[in-house]
């Protein structure tokens, strides 16, 4: 599968450099080895979800507790979790670290992708969320620290759009 | 029975809990019992309260959490009895009153006043300790039930649909979250 694992493996090195210690996720394709590394990491609670706006309220919990998560989501999994991010998270300012594979961008051939893709920075925008894209590798470490920092100083969400030049290769 | 005097009940054993409730009348009914710093009130986010709930009891396994949800917020969100049943923190208790209504928006009847069981629900989700408690009685004893269980617990309570008219807490939303989440913390206030 050409999913990233160097790639993945540098993000999640850096989840964990972080202090990000509960993970929950909604299996993807491109986040199989994160979810993987999360699953066989025993320094790690992963909580596979059923969907993911379940998994604003997951993280609502641990930060409460004074523990760090983050969330691993598709960004159609962002438009689904809509509601709990506003009327939870940002109503109650509880930071959350959304890592978003970013479907149905230049390059996407799946077609179901593609309206997901189109509306996903501009859902971002709309909800106040500020968010980059990752696609270098070198920066990804950078890029995870600091939108975490941001996260915890804001107590608002902030969101990494992995992007198909980290995640996938071809 | 009344909810309010179920909360009334176990009002004791709450106090030594970490306590999420849903939104409507259980939080206002809680809060009218007093609030603690250990009781967050999760007003809007509907459907989130057990996902919050099992949030809290993964992070903190040594201390005993209590989710307190009505029927038309865990109907929002019923894949998360299966996420709780797949992961069964020890320390969490699940408490559902069903009055089988959305009373806060005017008495809606939700999907429970048409034949939807969520204990059933709960059950089938894989969740191995669902017990029913329609009595002030059978509620207290559930309840203490399971405080000594080291096991997920889930107690399904039917409730008539009253509740207090006026749904304003003296607190605020964020006062109740910071307070809360400095107590669970430990720091001062």
């Amino acid at each position: 599968m050409p999913v990233s694992s160097v790639n993945s493996q540098i993000i999640y090195d850096a989840l964990k450099d972080a202090g990000v210690s509960i993970i929950s996720a909604l299996p993807e394709t491109w986040l199989v080895h994160l979810v993987g590394m999360a699953d066989a990491d025993p320094e790690v609670t992963l909580v596979r979800l059923n969907k993911e706006e379940e998994g604003v309220g997951i993280s609502a919990g641990a930060h409460l507790a004074g523990r760090k998560s983050a969330m691993l989501m598709q960004n159609h999994g962002l438009l689904t979790s809509v509601n709990g991010i506003v009327s939870l998270a940002q109503l109650y300012r509880i930071p959350l670290l959304m890592l978003v594979s970013y479907r149905g961008e230049m390059g996407e051939r799946d077609p179901w992708q593609t309206e997901g893709g189109l509306v996903t920075e501009r859902v971002l925008d709309a909800l106040g969320i500020m968010y980059r894209k990752m696609s270098d590798p070198a920066l990804a470490a950078r890029d995870i620290r600091q939108a975490q920092t941001l996260a915890e100083s804001s107590l608002r969400p902030v969101a990494l759009l992995l992007t198909r030049e980290l995640m996938w290769e071809e | 029975m009344l909810q309010e005097d179920a909360l009334r009940a176990i009002y004791p054993r709450l106090k030594k809990q970490i306590v999420v409730t849903s939104l409507g009348t259980v939080a206002i009914e809680l809060y009218n019992l007093g609030h603690r710093p250990n009781f967050f009130y999760l007003e809007h986010g509907m459907g989130l309260a057990s996902s919050m709930g099992l949030g809290l009891a993964l992070s903190l396994p040594e201390r005993p959490v209590t989710i307190l949800e009505g029927d038309a917020s865990l109907l929002m969100n019923l894949g998360t009895l299966s996420t709780m049943a797949r992961y069964g923190p020890p320390n969490l208790t699940h408490i559902i009153f069903d009055n089988e209504s959305l009373l806060s928006p005017g008495g809606f009847p939700s999907a429970t006043s048409d034949g939807t069981d969520l204990a059933g629900v709960a059950r089938e989700s894989g969740i191995r300790h669902v017990t029913k408690a329609d009595t002030v009685e059978a509620v207290e004893e559930a309840y203490a039930a399971a405080a000594e269980r080291p096991a997920l617990s889930v107690i399904h309570s039917k409730v008539e649909a009253v509740g207090p008219d006026f749904h304003v807490m003296g607190i605020g939303l964020l006062e109740v979250r910071f307070g809360f989440a400095r107590h669970l913390q430990g720091g001062q206030p």
